[in-house]
């Protein structure tokens, strides 16, 4: 299976004056894949996730998709090239409907105004949004408006999707139904990078996961695998506690 | 299916226009079509206004600025340079709409927003205004008397009518202006950057091209109506141009008629001025002598109870109490 790398991020760094906040990161996304960045608070998961999404320049290193370097690029044309972001707190545009809300991305591929509106309508029935089409957006609950955002995302009609903690705050009911949401997007051919805390979500949707902690990448590869590698446990738990929990399974082996 | 004739909103702006450009007949005395006259300008400027703070988002205090720019280019083009007003409205126009853009420009790259923005816009009025007033070109403190001559070539009409006719159709051409822009991809992205600029961007929308094309059309807009000003009194000083008295009407007008609407600035200044000189003339009569500045005091009585129990505006009172009034509603 050969796989072209959608998006590659390499030795990315951004300093807020003296604070390194990400660390010569790199990271590089699978077109077709589902690819989760996860990390322990604080790790610099947000920060480096702003720079793939160019709401922020690193300090040094560079961003590429596609192979043209978009560095420099600002979010609005890296919206135009296909890369659409979410945002972990939502920003939806309160005063308007759902159905505008979703319009405002759909004009970028839409120019008409029939044409976006029908391009919204269409796209907030695939993420359950359809009842909801009229009401004012700010009256949404949380799980609504985390749909409403992959929704305006997505009208843009991007080939790589950034999910800033889509399942952050949501009940347990309310992420298993949104798993699929996540899979179906994927499934219609739309790469996706996820920042994600809730790990069960992780391990169900991603291809590959890579970790940060403290400001640099310390773990890639298959979900199973991250999730026993003892650098990451220890990011997660402190030092010396995969030590600890090798001993316990030893135990109870025993 | 959609875009029937009164349910596309085009409907309601022909029939008001209709209504206001058969008024000349029922009202002509000079006095009442000189008063119309001038709520037409007022409205022009609010109009302006509107686009830009009520759609975008981007609060303005300084419109005199645009309107002012207006004023003087018309006044200053014929008096100084001989040409004939007609070609000189155009000119004011785009100059207008250029100091928009400069202003835009200058504060919307240096990412001003909300008190900030609108502390630059009235400082920018502010300096127009001492410039004006101190500068010979401009006429100094004295003003810029455009020279009576009546002829319709000329821009100056015999008729009060004729002026009324004209202002009517340039807030006419507004008005639908303004509610195309409202269903239109640019209209969307302005009202987004309103709504939140950061999200606006992720999807797409270059905020500062969205925000200068508003300013541009704004100053514009509001340069056309300092323009008739000028025409309809034929003098202007630094006060009358560039006076805060206009920066606050045009802003006072969309905020009580309803912002971020068509018929809001129009609503707004028929109601405003309508009540202040209903005022004037009622303690004009009870006192036997004018009461300067009474309608001033309607205006801050009007804007208190407008923020209390309309917060968006008229329009916006009309449509919650009759659901079925649409008023035009992108």
């Amino acid at each position: 299976m050969s796989t072209e790398t959608l998006l590659r991020c390499t030795g990315v760094t951004k300093r807020f004056g003296g604070l390194v906040a990400v660390d010569d990161a790199s990271l590089d996304v699978e077109a077709g894949s589902i690819t989760g960045l996860i990390g322990p608070n604080g790790a610099g998961k947000t920060t480096f996730f702003t720079v793939i999404a160019g709401f922020a320049e690193p300090t040094a290193g560079s961003v590429t998709f596609r192979g043209q370097d978009i560095t420099a690029l600002p979010a609005h044309r890296r919206a135009e090239i296909g890369i659409a972001r979410t945002f972990q707190i939502v920003q939806p545009f309160a005063g308007l409907s759902v159905r505008e809300n979703i319009a405002v991305g759909a004009y970028l591929r839409h120019p008409g105004r029939e044409a976006a509106l029908a391009r919204a309508e269409n796209i907030a029935q695939r993420l359950g949004l359809g009842p909801m089409l009229d009401q004012s957006a700010g009256d949404l609950t949380v799980a609504g408006r985390k749909r409403l955002e992959m929704a305006r995302a997505l009208a843009t009609e991007p080939s790589l999707l950034l999910l800033d903690e889509v399942l952050a705050g949501l009940n347990p009911s309310e992420i298993r139904d949104m798993i699929p949401v996540v899979r179906a997007i994927r499934d219609s051919g739309v790469t996706i990078l996820i920042v994600e805390h809730v790990m069960q979500a992780v391990m169900q949707l991603c291809d590959t996961v890579a970790v940060l902690a403290q400001g640099r990448m310390i773990a890639k590869g298959r979900p199973a695998e991250v999730a026993s590698d003892p650098k990451v446990i220890e990011a997660y738990l402190g030092h010396g506690a995969a030590k600890r929990m090798q001993a316990q399974q030893g135990d109870s082996h025993a | 299916m959609k875009g029937g004739f009164l349910t596309n909103g085009y409907g309601p702006i022909l029939i008001v226009v209709a209504a206001l450009a058969v008024l000349p007949f029922g009202f002509s005395a000079n006095t009442t079509l000189n008063f119309l006259g001038f709520v037409l300008i007022v409205t022009l400027a609010a109009q302006g206004w509107n686009l830009l703070a009520g759609y975008g988002g981007q609060f303005s205090f300084g419109h005199a600025a645009f309107f002012g720019m207006g004023a003087y280019a018309i006044a200053l083009a014929q008096v100084r340079f001989g040409l004939n007003p007609w070609l000189a409205l155009p000119l004011a126009i785009s100059l207008g709409a250029l100091t928009g853009t400069i202003l835009g420009y200058l504060s919307f790259r240096a990412r001003l927003r909300g008190s900030y923005f609108a502390l630059v816009t009235l400082a920018f009025a502010e300096v127009f205004r001492i410039l004006a007033n101190a500068s010979a070109f401009t006429g100094g403190a004295a003003g810029v008397l455009i020279p009576l001559r009546i002829e319709a070539a000329n821009f100056q009409f015999a008729d009060k009518r004729s002026f009324y006719w004209l202002a009517l159709s340039f807030v006419a051409f507004v008005l639908l202006l303004t509610h195309w822009i409202a269903r239109s991809r640019f209209g969307a992205y302005l009202v987004a950057v309103r709504e939140n600029e950061d999200a606006a961007r992720a999807l797409g929308v270059d905020a500062l091209a969205v925000k200068l094309k508003a300013i541009t059309l704004s100053g514009g807009i509001t340069a056309a109506a300092g323009s008739l000003y000028a025409q309809k009194f034929l003098y202007i000083d630094a006060n009358l141009a560039f006076g805060p008295w206009i920066s606050v009407e045009a802003l006072l007008a969309p905020i009580i008629g309803g912002i971020g609407t068509v018929f809001g600035p129009l609503a707004g200044a028929v109601l405003l001025l309508g009540l202040g000189e209903i005022t004037k003339t009622f303690f004009t009569w009870l006192l036997g002598g004018a009461l300067p500045g009474i309608d001033l005091v309607v205006f801050g009585v009007l804007l208190i109870l407008c923020v209390a129990f309309a917060p968006r505006g008229v329009i916006g009172l009309l449509r919650r109490l009759a659901p079925s009034f649409r008023g035009g509603r992108a």
